[in-house]
């Protein structure tokens, strides 16, 4: 009887009740792809830390000069885990910029962005979105549409921005992580952020606790620790640094304090 | 990105000197809006951005009036751009209020005012295209988001309509009878299979009470169970269980019931699956009747009747009298074999009726054990006159002739009945017990009862554990052989010695041959027993003859009619001469007159082929029994060996002679003379006898008055010293 799933929700208890990560990342954007579950917690949030929105603005900034990088050394295809609800600057727009042919496949969790991204991408041969989650590798990797873009024998762009700090310890990170390790070919890049205590703590911990009583629970983790899920990759160049620092695209465009906007990103390589 | 660069008319390309009032407005318009930390956008894609839209408020403000149009287009842009931030707006309205007019170099005194106005409304219709640009993106987007939403619910409604479906078919079409209840008991919702199998509508089945379905045939196991599983101590139960329904009828069924937990493992209802298992209960009474039960006859077979013996032993109070009837039926082999097996099948059900009628009336169990041997037992005795009268009551119910095919069959039992307390015994012995008495009641006459007697029983248990010794006694070598001495009565030489075997049995000493022949003859063990003994004596003989050339005994072996029916011992017998080396002349076999005269056929051409080997056949205890004289002439007899009785009659006690023994002793010598047969007289004991013997012409003698048996180093000893009487006169 086990292959029998029962949806986890019933209909009427979707989206509307519980905050969702990728709308309230939108809404720090400026999009209106959200409810007002998901501004209240935003505006909650912003309480705590009023420089959220450019935390998420910086946070595109670096996936947009991350996405340049990997295209421009040869990635064709790219696994964009956590991908949210499509925008402009997104993933596909970026890499097409440089090379028409690159493959894109999205992953989210969230049905309702999954949904939403399908309209939007709707028609773009290249791309496909699939609901499916993090904590779950093998079924992502295993998906049929997203064998149907990406070839596993080949380099790799795996892409989970602003979605590890979402998975605790006890959920295995670094086994998820492995399991992707495993499947990327030599060559492959994996293109990470994560939130964490050591800029402004003052700043995030209550963030935390915040997101913990919304039922959205966050996890910020030390740059130590980040470093040590990524063992057996090596670092691009200039290694884990805060979002601004990593490869500007103008020396202007950092301020005296991009730890302010507690959050680390690199690129890391799959030898 | 590029395609808003490259979107201006050809006309409104700038020319030189413009473009670098253009270029240094668009870098600090970049500059304003990079210090908001609002732009995704390379600083490049920005810049080329920008200058675009610097060169449209450029035109726009140059324009008179302005060009509101143009100016609103470029709020609308900022919105696509997605440089929409409030804090991008306020920036940008900034830059333009100051530093529009000194980059463009427009902010000369002359027209001040009017350029100043000019740039105020381009303002308002930046910031108008702006708003109105914000407002159909934020519509768009939201009313994206909400069919994204409509559609993620349409799906999750399709797939719980889909699973409730499933489990609807499930539910409703599967062959068990199914019942949802709630953790008292009280059915929600069940299914057609549980309205068939209570007989009524399924409507009519919501609400009522699981307990409304107990049947008084129900284990007070099962609704304490029920409480386990409704409390959450238990997760699942199953039995067995007779289900009452609406029209009375009943019906046997298998139930499962179990507890379902929510994710929180709270119990949240029960689910009972009911199969009706009628047809299976009933298949599983026929093989446990059959299995229980003789089939040609329908009793209760050996199986059931030793269950009910332990099962009464085990139940009973010590003091409680229990016994036994053991019976078979008299001559029941002889029916078989002359009428057929086919009527004495007929026959045993007739008499299985006949029995049951009468020992079931009276309450007692009777079985068939097997072949023709029934048995009954007898449970709440008063005694054994109790059990005795139902033995009587057995072998009156089988006197009438029992019908069989048209014949009137005459049948008799012999029963064996034994009666004693529970305490007493076990039913091991009881059976035992009774199945020895039976054989008594055979012994003594058939178509009886007998019962138990403790010292006929202990004989017979001595004889057949003697009986069942014999194989291991004949490998031990606890047989031995004496000789006795066969005297030529004409000169009372030692002519020849008779071997007669004895059993050195470690407990009970010395056994003479009446305590086991008969019973290695009843277990066949006879033909090996005779084997040895034969062989025994041939090696003796030979040894003599080694010894003592043509002045050494022949032997005598007794064979029984067992061993002459079997046919491979013309083949032994040669076997052991050889091995042996003994001249088969040497060698006499004795057989009683009763063995002799009931050989017919195979035993008969036995015989005839041993005495063709060269043996001598002589027959033993001459005169006891019933000679077929005709038919002694044609057998290959050579010698006659007279019966004790008769020489006894020769010379009384007193010394006087029965003169018609003597005359009859006579004649018989005579007769055997006639046909050529030399006559031995047995149990020879005084002088008087012996002298009367040689006178009646009789050839050799044999007994204590010669020399009583005796190991083979008395023989020896006679063969070396001679001493023997010497016949007078």
């Amino acid at each position: 009887m086990a292959a029998v799933t029962r949806p986890e929700r019933a209909p009427e208890d979707l989206g509307l009740s519980r905050p969702n990560a990728a709308r309230v990342y939108d809404y720090y954007l400026g999009g209106a792809h959200n409810f007002e579950v998901d501004r209240e917690l935003a505006r909650a949030a912003m309480r705590h830390m009023p420089q959220l929105p450019q935390v998420m603005q910086a946070e595109r900034g670096f996936l947009h000069r991350a996405v340049r990088f990997i295209v421009n050394d040869g990635i064709e295809q790219i696994l964009d885990i956590g991908c949210g609800i499509s925008m402009t600057g997104n993933v596909h727009e970026v890499a097409h910029a440089i090379n028409p042919s690159v493959r894109v496949a999205c992953v989210d969790r969230d049905p309702i962005a999954v949904a939403n991204s399908r309209q939007m991408l709707a028609g773009k041969g290249s791309t496909t979105v699939i609901q499916a989650d993090l904590r779950e590798p093998d079924a992502i990797l295993g998906n049929a549409r997203v064998r149907q873009l990406i070839d596993l024998d080949k380099p790799l762009g795996v892409v989970i921005v602003g979605v590890l700090h979402f998975i605790s310890d006890r959920e295995d990170l670094a086994g998820i992580l492995g399991v992707l390790r495993n499947a990327m070919a030599s060559g492959s890049y994996l293109v990470m952020t994560h939130g964490s205590h050591d800029g402004q703590p003052a700043q995030t911990r209550p963030m935390q606790e915040l997101y913990q009583q919304r039922d959205t629970p966050i996890w910020f983790r030390s740059l130590r620790q980040i470093a040590d899920l990524f063992r057996g990759f090596s670092v691009v160049d200039p290694g884990i640094v805060w979002l601004p620092q990593w490869r500007p695209d103008s020396p202007c465009d950092i301020d005296e304090h991009p730890e302010r906007l507690s959050r680390y990103a690199a690129v890391f390589r799959r030898d | 990105m590029s395609r808003l660069v490259h979107s201006l008319p050809a006309s409104q390309v700038p020319n030189g000197r413009a473009q670098t009032k253009i270029d240094a407005f668009t870098r600090e318009w970049a500059r304003a809006i990079g210090s908001t930390g609002q732009t995704t956008m390379t600083r490049t894609d920005l810049l080329g951005f920008l200058r675009t839209q610097t060169v449209r408020l450029t035109a726009a403000l140059r324009a008179d009036p302005a060009d509101l149009t143009t100016a609103d287009a470029v709020g609308a842009a900022l919105v696509e751009a997605h440089l929409a931030g409030a804090q991008t707006l306020r920036a940008t309205m900034a830059v333009i209020a100051e530093r529009l007019l000194p980059c463009l170099g427009l902010d000369s005194r002359r027209g001040r005012a009017r350029t100043r106005a000019r740039l105020v409304d381009v303002q308002a219709a930046v910031a108008a295209g702006y708003a109105n640009a914000l407002r159909e993106q934020t519509f768009r987007e939201q009313e994206r988001v909400y069919r994204a939403l409509l559609v993620v619910q349409r799906q999750t409604q399709d797939e719980w309509w889909t699973s409730e479906a499933r489990f609807r078919a499930v539910f409703a079409g599967a062959g068990l009878a199914m019942a949802i209840t709630d953790l008292n008991g009280q059915i929600i919702d069940a299914n057609q299979g549980m309205a068939d199998l209570a007989g009524c509508p399924v409507e009519r089945l919501t609400g009522r009470h699981i307990r409304q379905f107990a049947h008084p045939d129900d284990p007070p196991e099962v609704w304490a169970a029920f409480q386990e599983l409704t409390s959450g101590r238990r997760d699942h139960m199953r039995f067995d269980k007779r289900f009452r329904r609406s029209n009375g009828a009943s019906v046997w069924t298998d139930v499962s019931m179990s507890l379902i937990r929510d994710e929180d493992r709270h119990p949240r209802y029960m689910v009972a699956m009911i199969k009706d298992i009628t047809e299976r209960r009933a298949l599983q009474e026929q093989l446990h009747h059959q299995a229980t039960h003789d089939p040609l006859t329908g009793l209760p077979n050996r199986v059931l009747f030793l269950q009910r013996l332990d099962g009464l032993f085990e139940a009973a109070d010590p003091q409680a009298r229990v016994g036994m009837c053991f019976l078979d039926l008299d001559g029941f082999k002889t029916v078989n074999d002359t009428l057929g097996h086919e009527v004495g099948d007929r026959l045993l059900s007739a008499v299985a009726g006949r029995l049951d009628d009468c020992v079931s009336r009276l309450g007692h169990l009777v079985a068939r054990l097997g072949g023709d041997e029934f048995a009954v037992l007898l449970e709440r005795l008063s005694g054994l006159d109790e059990a005795t009268a139902v033995a009587d009551n057995i072998l009156d119910a089988l006197r009438a002739p029992v019908a069989v095919d048209g014949q009137q069959l005459r049948i008799s039992a012999s029963v064996g009945v034994v009666e004693r307390a529970v305490g007493d015994t076990s039913p091991a012995e009881l059976t035992r017990d009774a199945d020895v008495t039976m054989y008594r009641a055979k012994a003594e006459g058939r178509g009886r009862w007998a019962s138990f007697d403790t010292e006929y029983n202990s004989r017979a248990v001595a004889r057949q554990s003697l009986a069942a010794a014999l194989p291991q006694a004949l490998a031990r070598r606890e047989f031995a052989l004496d000789y006795q001495p066969l005297v030529r009565l004409h000169d009372g030489a030692l002519v020849g010695v008779e071997a007669l075997v004895r059993w050195h049995h470690p407990r009970l000493g010395l056994l003479m041959p009446n305590k086991f022949i008969d019973l290695a003859e009843d277990t066949g063990m006879i033909v090996e027993l005779g084997r040895w003994v034969l062989r025994e004596a041939c090696r003796q003989a030979q040894h003599w003859h080694e010894q003592h050339r043509d002045g050494a005994p022949f032997v005598s072996v007794n064979l029984s009619v067992r061993q002459v029916r079997e046919p491979a011992i013309v083949a032994e017998t040669a076997d052991i001469l050889s091995e042996t080396g003994l001249d088969v002349a040497r060698l006499q076999l004795e057989l009683t007159e009763s063995a002799v005269m009931e050989t017919t056929g195979e035993p008969a051409q036995t015989l005839r082929d041993l005495a063709g080997l060269g043996a001598r056949i002589a027959i033993d205890d001459f005169g006891t029994g019933y000679s077929n004289l005709a038919y002694l002439r044609h057998l290959p007899i050579r010698v006659l060996k007279l019966a004790g009785p008769f020489v006894e009659g020769l010379a009384g006690r007193d010394g006087a002679p029965d003169r018609v023994d003597q005359r009859i002793v006579a004649a018989l010598v005579e007769l055997a003379h006639t046909l050529d047969l030399t006559v031995t007289a047995e149990g020879v004991q005084t002088e008087a006898q012996a002298n009367a013997l040689r006178t009646l012409g009789c050839d050799t003698g044999q007994g204590w008055y010669f020399a009583q048996a005796g190991p083979p180093e008395k023989i020896e000893q006679l063969l070396r010293t001679r001493h023997l009487p010497v016949p007078t006169a």
